[in-house]
């Protein structure tokens, strides 16, 4: 057993070293640059996952025979993350995308041990000379969306079908309720929690009881077009989440906040060919077009349509920035004074709501 | 022409051995046909599912850090199965000698000391008892069927991971995310190879399968257990108390899936998080059955399991097969071997026979 | 207003507890019959996913639920060919079974990722299916009726006919049922073919009914929830009917109350309360010791008569 594991071991380090003595640019190797992502679900999950999926194919279409990109999906967040992560490094990727917040410690981990090779963590906050971290502002196209509920409503409530109460979840319903009641003062987000990122038939019935209860607008945190489904039944409205879901249901449906990874993946891996990739950290929204509305339907009257075009615009242009105070939390506490902005530091470790949030 | 079984006086030793490796060789073979019929290169689909982990020295050190929960658990289901009790719950046992490791773990947060880790482990060794308790009370006392009772209490395991990292164990510190703290040097396990994930449970797993094989065949305990299986009657009449029986394989089997819990804990996680359970508890059943329910057949059980994991995702990143398919090969395993299970207890005749009893 | 609100709550539960009565009404007939069939969720995938796609590639939801339970039954049957005919682990079996329809439904359903399917049109006229209130006797799905409809027929069934008595002597004493000429295997077999369409009607359910969709594991662990609400129901039909629908009501309740804006219990806990609860019932069956109120005899049991 030990004899084995020793030569296991002197395998590994040998590959290692092997890895170490390979002199950049890169470009001077044979083959293409290996590339390789991790997801979370599968690439059929039509929310996260898919998109991120969609951001690699951009990356073959991209490059061609110049680049090879592999995947591993539906990866547990823990030991087995760890244990993928290091193979793709042992495999010969040179860039390797890890795209759940949960892979961090993992990706920390496997990152110290291949110093040759670039990694990319996806939603966290741990950086080192070969580890980047990257993420969206997916709270441009809350606001959007927030806009678009409180000129369409007509109860003046909408439901928010939300996961887990973490930074990411508590920002994207704050900022769609700041956008809100920019509209309409008195407008107010139901939230429910349903703890869990994907259960179709709970989503649905979450998106029922919040119809039931008054919601007129139907929006969510949570990975599967279920929610969409039950608007359209009801002939509520409701937006699409990571990925235009307007098939789902072509009534109901307004615009989706589209997570947009191809240009940043097609960013890094030509850095990776040009020699230049650095261990940045990047979070891209509307202006890099990471974060995009899917198009306006019919369904969207034109002065709403007129009014989130202005929003995407401004944003884009960095002059509308939803996270400017004065913001009140539940309680009526002011928490961003008058023309301040909140930090990104702030907004990432976010874990209070604004006024006119019901949770 | 009928074909029909016939009992054999002695179980068949030589089919006993031969058909857990009957049982690979036709899932290799079916597998091959099944995915090349829907397009994927079928024979390299088995190949790297079956045969490049075992060749590459690289992956050994996953294979056993992979193997050695499944071992663990599934040796301590294996007395229980020995004497027909039917305790399919060693995943909720597992999380809750986890979660009662864990508990230490955080108690101790600040302290440090070479008596933590020992404490974690019978915390955990107690956990998971305690939860097998409660089907070998009901059991013993009210004659509750323990495999619907040992399910059932799995799923409430479960929640209660989920309620303690959603609610008081959740790191202060950790943005709001669902998870504890990092562990501390004193609260993880060693690894035993340095530069590995190598865990001081890995060979622990070896010394548990060895040991309890010892107490199978050497001791009147192991007697008394394969007796209350294979004649329960005889077992009566020779004064053996099948509620102690009970007991005693709801304990070992309790006891040694919340050890795993903790060595997994400890090890590869270095924290509690609810991503934690990935059917642990179940695999093992299979590993059991594979195992042919006989600790060292248990050990190589869990290799081969380890090794369909592996491969299904060398598979994924090389031939592009989907996730499911390592699953298929696992569901498949276990059908052949059920399958040719009737080989040990039965001769296959072909022909009519004079008495004309139809199978 | 609120009656609106009470008639679009009634028509929440009844989404969800009708796939859970009908997969929990076949495992219920074969637990009846002596077999533990432990991949209800495996058979609900595979119902799922090959109802989705037969009705996308027909456009017929009607053929889409015939195969549910078509395929459905063929795994049941290989389910029962390896613990019938070749008397293997029942409970091993059955996780197989689980594993297999996970991973098989995720296999073939790829390709139907991010499609939609037509639903099925309403059983009555407009005037009746759409009314605010009459709605809530005609406005639902065929499968709701059918739901209603077998649930009546498995009780009655066992309750009042020959076959259901010589099923349910199968289920108690197999020896005896043998040895008094009846076919114990051919009874299970049909007992599991029975459990196997149910519970890939069920699946069908959610992928066209519910979430007219296809997903991986869509159907999210419903058919662990059926096997509680077997025992919970204590095997009996009609039980079985009431604790589907009182599953429906605490879930619904549940959400309405904290779209209403006030959350009574932690969320873990009404998740783990169904399994609670079946726990519960069987300790208090069992202090009983009421024989006609427990377990089946012989479940889980292998049958092999000597020759």
């Amino acid at each position: 057993m030990t004899e084995i594991d020793r030569r296991s071991l002197l395998a590994a380090l040998g590959a290692a070293a092997t890895l170490a003595t390979i002199a950049s640019p890169l470009r001077a190797q044979d083959g293409p640059l290996k590339v390789a992502f991790v997801y979370i679900g599968p690439v059929g999950d039509f929310g996260w996952t898919y998109a991120h999926d969609q951001g690699r194919l951009m990356v073959d279409e991209h490059f061609g025979a110049a680049v090879q990109t592999t995947f591993v999906e539906n990866v547990a967040e823990g030991p087995d993350a760890e244990r993928i992560i290091r193979q793709l490094a042992q495999e010969g990727n040179k860039l390797i995308f890890t795209t759940s917040f949960g892979y961090m410690n993992p990706t920390v981990k496997v990152a110290k041990q291949f110093p040759d090779v670039f990694f990319e963590h996806a939603t966290g906050y741990q950086r080192a000379d070969n580890l980047a971290i990257y993420n969206a502002r997916f709270y441009e196209g809350r606001a959007v969306i927030g806009t678009m509920a409180a000129m369409m409503s007509e109860t003046g409530t909408a439901g928010y079908i939300a996961s887990f109460p973490i930074p990411e979840v508590v920002m994207g319903i704050n900022a769609f309720t700041l956008a809100a009641q920019k509209v309409n003062p008195e407008f107010k987000t139901q939230v429910v929690w349903v703890s869990t990122w994907y259960d179709p038939a709970k989503e649905a019935d979450a998106a029922r009881a919040l119809m039931d209860q008054g919601a007129d607008m139907i929006t969510q945190h949570t990975d599967s077009p279920a929610a969409l489904q039950a608007a359209e039944e009801r002939g509520a409205f409701a937006f699409g989440q990571a990925t235009d879901m307007s098939q789902f249901a072509p009534k109901a449906h307004l615009t989706a906040i589209v997570d947009n990874w191809g240009p940043y993946y097609v960013k890094r891996v030509q850095a990776v060919l040009d020699g230049t990739w650095e261990a940045s950290d990047t979070w891209s929204g509307m202006a890099q077009d990471e974060v995009v509305m899917s198009p306006f339907r019919e369904n969207v009257p034109a002065e709403v349509a007129a009014a989130a075009e202005t929003i995407i615009a401004e944003t884009k242009a960095g002059t509308y920035h939803i996270f400017t105070g004065p913001i009140y939390d539940q309680e009526g506490t002011l928490r961003v004074p008058e023309g301040e902005m909140m930090s990104d530091a702030d907004l990432l470790s976010m874990d209070w709501y604004v006024q006119g949030v019901a949770s | 022409m009928p074909i029909r079984l016939e009992k054999r006086r002695e179980p068949s030793r030589s089919m006993l051995y031969a058909t857990p490796a009957i049982a690979v060789g036709l899932t290799m073979l079916t597998g091959a046909v099944i995915f090349t019929a829907i397009g994927y290169n079928g024979f390299a689909a088995v190949w790297e599912i079956f045969v490049s982990p075992l060749i590459d020295p690289n992956r050994w050190q996953d294979l056993g850090v992979k193997a050695a929960p499944l071992i663990i658990i599934a040796v301590g289901l294996s007395f229980g199965f020995r004497a027909n009790v039917w305790n399919i719950g060693a995943e909720g046992q597992y999380i809750m000698g986890a979660l009662a490791g864990t508990g230490v773990a955080l108690a101790t947060w600040e302290m440090s000391g070479p008596w933590i880790l020992p404490l974690m482990c019978v915390a955990g060794m107690l956990g998971g008892m305690a939860w097998a308790a409660v089907p070998a009370l009901l059991r013993t006392r009210l004659g509750v069927n323990e495999i619907l009772t040992t399910l059932m209490l799995t799923y409430v395991a479960v929640q209660v991971l989920y309620y303690l990292m959603n609610g008081p164990w959740k790191d202060p510190m950790g943005f709001n995310f669902p998870q504890t703290r990092l562990f501390n040097e004193s609260q993880l396990l060693p690894t035993v190879i340095p530069q590995t994930l190598v865990h001081l449970g890995v060979p622990l797993a070896g010394v548990i399968a060895v040991a309890a094989w010892f107490v199978m065949t050497r001791t009147v305990f192991g007697f008394q257990i394969r007796t209350v299986g294979r004649a329960p009657a005889a077992a009566r009449h020779a004064g053996f108390d099948a509620n102690r029986t009970v007991w005693a394989s709801l304990m070992i089997g309790g006891g040694l899936a919340g050890l795993a819990g903790v060595f997994e804990a400890a090890g590869p996680f270095g924290q509690m998080v609810p991503q934690f359970p990935v059917g642990y508890g179940f695999t093992a059943i299979i590993v059991a059955f594979l195992g042919r329910l006989h600790p060292l057949g248990i050990v190589l059980a869990g290799i081969v399991l380890a090794v369909t994991y592996i491969g299904g995702e060398t598979a994924q990143t090389r031939l592009g097969l989907p996730d499911a398919a390592a699953g298929l090969f696992q569901a498949m395993t276990l059908f052949f071997l059920l399958a040719t299970d009737v080989l040990v207890r039965y001769r296959i005749r072909f022909g009519a026979d004079a008495k004309g009893a139809a199978a | 207003m609120t009656s609106v609100i009470l008639v679009s709550m009634i028509m929440s539960i009844v989404g969800v507890s009708t796939p859970i009565l009908l997969a929990a009404l076949g495992e219920l007939v074969a637990e009846k019959s002596g077999v533990l069939n432990l991949g209800v969720e495996g058979m609900m995938l595979i119902g799922a996913v090959s109802g989705f796609a037969v009705t996308y590639l027909t456009g017929s939801p009607w053929l889409g639920v015939i195969a549910a339970g078509a395929c459905a039954t063929l795994s049941a049957l290989m389910f029962g060919y390896l613990t019938l005919s070749l008397t293997s682990n029942q409970v091993a079996t059955g996780l197989a079974l689980t594993i297999f329809g996970i991973s098989l439904s995720s296999l073939v359903g790829e390709s139907f990722v991010g499609l939609t399917v037509p639903s099925f049109g309403a059983v009555f006229p407009a005037g009746l299916s759409e009314n605010p209130t009459l709605r809530l006797i005609f406005g639902h799905s065929p499968v709701v009726y059918f739901s209603l409809v077998m649930t009546w027929a498995v009780w009655h069934f066992l309750t009042n006919t020959r076959g259901g008595l010589i099923l349910r002597a199968v289920g108690e004493n197999d020896y005896s049922a043998h040895s008094i000429g009846y076919s114990v295997i051919a009874v299970r077999y049909a007992a599991v073919a029975f459990g196997g369409a149910m519970a890939g009607i069920a699946g069908s359910y959610y992928s066209m009914v519910l979430t007219p969709m296809w997903a991986e594991q869509l159907t999210a662990g419903r058919g662990w929830i059926a096997l509680a609400l077997v025992v919970f129901s204590v095997w009996r039909p009609v039980r079985l009917f009431f604790g589907a629908y009182l599953f429906g009501l605490v879930m619904t309740l549940e959400l309405q109350s904290k779209a209403a804006g006030f959350n009574f219990a932690p969320p873990e806990f009404m998740a783990a309360l169904p399994y609670l609860a079946t726990v519960v019932v069987l300790a208090l069956i069992s202090m009983k010791k009421r024989r006609a109120m427990a377990a089946p005899a012989c479940l889980g049991r292998p049958f092999k008569p000597a020759t």
